[in-house]
């Protein structure tokens, strides 16, 4: 297939998202069009977490910690300072968060670069290690950012958190994102760069006998995907207007690992058909939650059984289908088109 | 700081200590054979102290019955787990059991808001564990002599059973390398389903006590405990039993000990583990006992 072919169909699914978009804007509840922002930022962690552990093989669960950076970053600067004023009662914020203000663009990135100083600054001691080590030590990264966030008052009020953070991220600041992470992650993974980093995920001691420089890349990557999630986290607290150190648990790394883990690692056409699918089947499974009434017979809400169905989910998968919905594959034009003409091989 | 403090806090870490390494022993038993972190193993402690409290507020067993039946109990659940969840995926990439450890441990957590729900409760404590004794200045709470005594007998079982029966033969035979303990006829899953069964019975001995010690029965009480022993673990030497243990006794010092000394840190309490995490691993990643391992190609 010619590439200029390639470039207009992705072109045209581009403008094909944005009519729909335009159309959801228009016509949809404001619920239905929460769901379709909660889609957006899924996938963007979703990538992020794929580059760092579907693509370069480093299992990490920081994710939270590094959301957590983004959200507060992000909310201190949209805020105006009378608004943070009103919002800091126990202890004053220091002038400095004070009177930090800035548009909603620049508070995201600078919301995705703080997680991603974050990312490397922990990333150079912490990448020496290995699999499950890692894990557990950016999980421990990610209650520590907790635990802090609890405890200077002064800059992120406490275990009270932020409430009204001006609500600018909309559908298509979103689904804007969603296609930046999309399009640097995809270049990423296809370039030189790329090629280096699931020669690690395969094989570290064989990609540094190649030469490859792996404890670079593995901090490049970390990086990236920091940065990502930053981005992630500062969109979220936009979205939701409140946010506290709650809200930043390991559940949130959880969810993230799960639409991953089902899409696929290493697939970014799986993360992002996992990141629809999960997300609107957790909005859908809070029906399990309410009452649910069959005639004049009322069965209570049983409240926790998301989690259940959805962590059973999460086991199933693993012991049933560990490859997810894609294992490696990805959507191509290509492919679409051979399967379409019932051509098995093509050139 | 007066010495009737320090004592009362010494045996404040003391319990704290022996509670974190019961925990820890499992987790480096379990990390020790099959190099999986079981991350369920803290909603396992959670369960042993749900078991004893349905125990005895809904059929009334007297108190050393209880705590016999829910050891029992959760070891059964442990082995039952470790059968369901990880046995499958043995020959998987080790990442897998990690990630449906992971899932069992939600999976737990949640079966028990569902089923136990989420609002706290109050064990209760037999009294002769709750009367003070003094001695001068020293108010000394039975219960904190009670949970390192009670401990430290377990740990003795446990060094017995590892080292002076064939169980713990194969057990250490199947740390050192699994696939030739399987050809010279060691009977791999059972001694490994053995292994989980002992691990989760001490977890939920921990659990008991720590409902004992601090009464409120929580669906997320495992979690904090679970990761701070686990970091016991890594710190003593993961796959070393005593290894977990000193790991244990150092973490509950330096908690108790740094709040005492320095209030103002109180706050940060819960970060002290993951700091001493970090700091291990950046110096000596093997943990205080741990052997090396060898990077294979």
């Amino acid at each position: 297939m010619k590439t200029s072919t390639k470039i207009s169909l992705n072109l045209a699914v581009t403008a094909a998202l944005g009519l729909f978009l335009f159309w959801a804007q228009g016509s949809l509840d404001g619920y239905k069009i929460q769901i379709l922002n909660l889609i957006a930022v899924n996938i963007i962690l979703a990538l992020s977490l794929n580059l760092i552990y579907g693509f370069t093989g480093m299992f990490s669960l920081g994710h939270a910690g590094f959301m957590a950076i983004g959200a507060y970053v992000c909310s201190i600067l949209i805020m105006t300072p009378d608004q943070k004023e009103m919002l800091f009662i126990l202890d004053a914020a220091y002038p400095w968060i004070q009177n930090a203000h800035a548009p909603f663009l620049v508070a995201v990135v600078a919301g995705g670069l703080t997680a991603a100083v974050a990312g490397y600054l922990i990333g150079v001691p912490l990448l020496r290690l290995g699999d499950d080590y890692l894990g557990i030590a950016t999980l421990g990264f990610a209650e520590i950012v907790r635990v802090i966030a609890n405890n200077i008052p002064r800059v992120t009020n406490g275990a009270l958190g932020f409430k009204g953070i001006p609500d600018y991220a909309n559908l298509w600041w979103n689904f804007g994102w969603c296609l930046v992470t999309f399009y640097v992650i995809v270049r990423i993974i296809n370039s030189n760069t790329g090629n280096a980093l699931k020669a690690i995920r395969d094989d570290e001691i064989a990609a540094k006998a190649m030469g490859i420089n792996v404890f670079r890349y593995k901090l490049l990557s970390f990086s990236i995907g920091a940065f990502f999630a930053g981005v992630g986290g500062a969109l979220l607290a936009s979205l939701l207007t409140t946010i506290d150190p709650k809200m930043f648990l390991f559940t949130l790394t959880f969810n993230v690992l799960m639409i991953v883990v089902t899409g696929g690692l290493g697939s970014i056409t799986g993360s992002i058909m996992a990141g629809v699918g999960i997300t609107a089947l957790l909005e859908w499974l809070r029906f399990v939650e309410n009452p649910i009434s069959l005639g004049s017979f009322e069965l209570p809400g049983i409240p926790g059984m998301r989690m259940v169905v959805f962590s059973l989910a999460l086991i199933f998968i693993i012991l049933f289908r560990r490859e997810g919905i894609m294992g490696m594959r990805e959507f191509t034009w290509q492919g679409a088109r051979n399967l379409l003409t019932g051509k098995r091989r093509a050139s | 700081m007066n010495a009737a403090m320090f004592i009362q806090h010494f045996l404040n870490s003391l319990t704290l200590g022996s509670l974190y390494a019961l925990i820890a022993i499992g987790y480096t038993m379990v990390y020790g054979i099959l190099r999986l972190i079981n991350f369920a193993h803290g909603e396992i402690f959670m369960l042993g102290a749900y078991f004893v409290f349905w125990g005895l507020t809904l059929v009334h067993l007297p108190w050393p019955v209880a705590m016999v039946l829910s050891i029992l109990v959760t070891a059964g659940l442990g082995m039952l787990v470790d059968q369901i969840a990880y046995r499958p995926l043995r020959d998987a990439p080790r990442i897998s059991a990690l990630i449906s450890a992971i899932g069992v441990s939600f999976f737990l957590q949640n079966v028990a808001i569902v089923f136990f729900q989420a609002i706290p409760r109050e064990v209760y404590r037999p009294e002769w564990l709750e009367n003070p004794i003094l001695m001068g200045d020293v108010r000394v709470l039975p219960l904190t002599l009670f949970v390192p005594l009670l401990s430290f007998f377990l740990m003795m079982g446990l060094v017995y059973i590892v080292y002076r029966t064939k169980t713990g033969l194969g057990m250490r035979a199947i740390s050192r390398d699994l696939e030739t303990s399987y050809l010279m006829g060691v009977p791999v899953n059972r001694v490994i389903a053995i292994t989980f069964g002992i691990g989760s019975a001490l977890a939920a001995a921990s659990g008991i006590m720590w409902a004992l010690r601090y009464p409120q029965l929580q669906p997320i009480m495992g979690v904090v405990p679970g990761f701070k022993a686990f970091i016991a673990a890594v710190f003593g030497g993961i796959g070393s039993i005593q290894g977990a243990v000193i790991g244990g006794l150092v973490l509950g010092f330096i908690e108790i000990m740094t709040v005492a000394f320095f209030p103002e840190l109180a706050g940060y309490r819960d970060a002290f583990a993951f700091i001493l995490l970090i700091l291990i691993l950046l110096v000596k990643p093997t943990g205080l006992l741990g052997a090396k391992p060898e990077d294979k190609v």
